[in-house]
């Protein structure tokens, strides 16, 4: 649910990384936090627990630029990936404009991918969302390490409908900027159907 | 949509920036921000710029989801009022209109019996505007007016913000 001020004439909208625990969500965010010019980032936010691990989410605002007057911005936010946190997700996915799935290419994080997938899915459901119907990418993660699997099979198991797609490797931060542009201009395209 | 687009116009804009002004006095604060229920500032007054709003109102949004999370386990709607007590500042957090989140930030020089009663009153004036306001987005809606900025906007527009 995007929020158009007049007064300030601002539009914010919200982009949410999704996907299992320790794939890599908070290294998206990381990587467009340090590769961001001071002027156009926030504070970046992790609320994590004493290992580093996501324990409510992340925050990075970030302004783009004007539109035809209005500035854009765009609130990202991580989930806690990890199975037990399901609570927390949840609650992020409210007001939610943006998905980007970020999937683990190592082969034995596969079942891992397609059930935080599902979970996704149920959980945007919950708030009367349809993941067919939002802005939505994903992100093959880690394709540096040796056991990742194809995009082809990886296309297989967690793109069957065929949404836009981005190999990357989080931690160089190849394909993180190009998953972040992807979604943002699906949301300004829907934002522009005015739905 | 589970929730429409929450739009904000000037004549509303001004009317909750006059209430909550008024706010602040009463309640002898230091800062007073609005935040939407998804983090979104909506408005702030006082000294907000010794304060990170952005990080704030998304902070604020993340605490009172969580809460009405643990409200709904034990079989409470939603918990309505939230009390911060500090060594020297305070925060006591509100909902309004069951939609948007009053946040007033005081210090010794108020007590928390004040703030509570001010709000209050504040808090049904800030509901009406609201009201007033999904109304006339409503309203805007079936007529299919299209005073929306992102109607006219063109793919080239969009993709100048990423050159």
């Amino acid at each position: 649910m995007s929020f158009i001020n007049y007064a300030s004439r601002e539009i914010n909208c919200k982009i949410v990384y999704y996907g299992p625990g320790l794939c890599g969500k908070t290294t998206n965010l990381q990587f467009v936090y340090q590769k961001t010019a001071p002027d156009a980032k926030g504070k970046m936010i992790s609320l994590a627990t004493e290992t580093e691990r996501t324990l409510f989410f992340d925050f990075l605002p970030l302004s783009l630029g004007e539109i035809r007057g209005f500035k854009t911005r765009f609130h990202l936010y991580t989930v806690p990936g990890q199975v037990f946190y399901d609570a927390s997700r949840k609650l992020i996915l409210k007001g939610v404009d943006g998905v980007v799935f970020v999937a683990d290419s190592q082969e034995e994080r596969i079942d891992a991918n397609i059930e935080s997938l599902e979970n996704l899915r149920i959980n945007l459901k919950e708030q009367g969302y349809d993941l067919d119907k939002l802005p939505y990418i994903i992100q093959y993660n880690k394709r540096d390490l040796p056991g990742a699997m194809s995009v082809e099979e990886l296309r297989r198991e967690l793109n069957p409908t065929d949404v836009p797609e981005f190999e990357a490797c989080a931690t160089t931060g190849e394909g993180v900027f190009e998953t972040l542009k992807a979604v943002a201009k699906l949301i300004l395209i829907d934002l522009k159907k005015g739905k | 949509m589970s929730n429409p687009t929450l739009v904000m116009y000037d004549e509303e804009f001004q009317e909750i920036n006059e209430v909550i002004g008024r706010l602040l006095n009463e309640a002898n604060a230091k800062v007073i921000f609005l935040v939407d229920k998804n983090g979104q500032l909506i408005s702030g007054v006082g000294e907000t710029e010794r304060f990170d709003t952005t990080s704030l109102a998304s902070l604020t949004a993340g605490n009172i989801a969580a809460t009405g999370g643990l409200a709904k386990l034990i079989g409470e709607k939603e918990f309505s009022i939230l009390f911060h007590e500090g060594e020297k500042d305070n925060l006591h957090i509100s909902i309004v209109g069951g939609r948007v989140i009053l946040v007033v930030l005081f210090d010794n020089r108020s007590s928390l019996g004040l703030v509570r009663l001010r709000v209050k009153k504040s808090s049904e004036e800030l509901s009406a505007i609201f009201e007033k306001l999904l109304v006339k987005s409503e309203e805007r809606e079936k007529r299919g007016s299209s005073d929306f900025p992102f109607a006219e906007i063109t793919d080239d527009d969009i993709d100048n913000l990423f050159s």
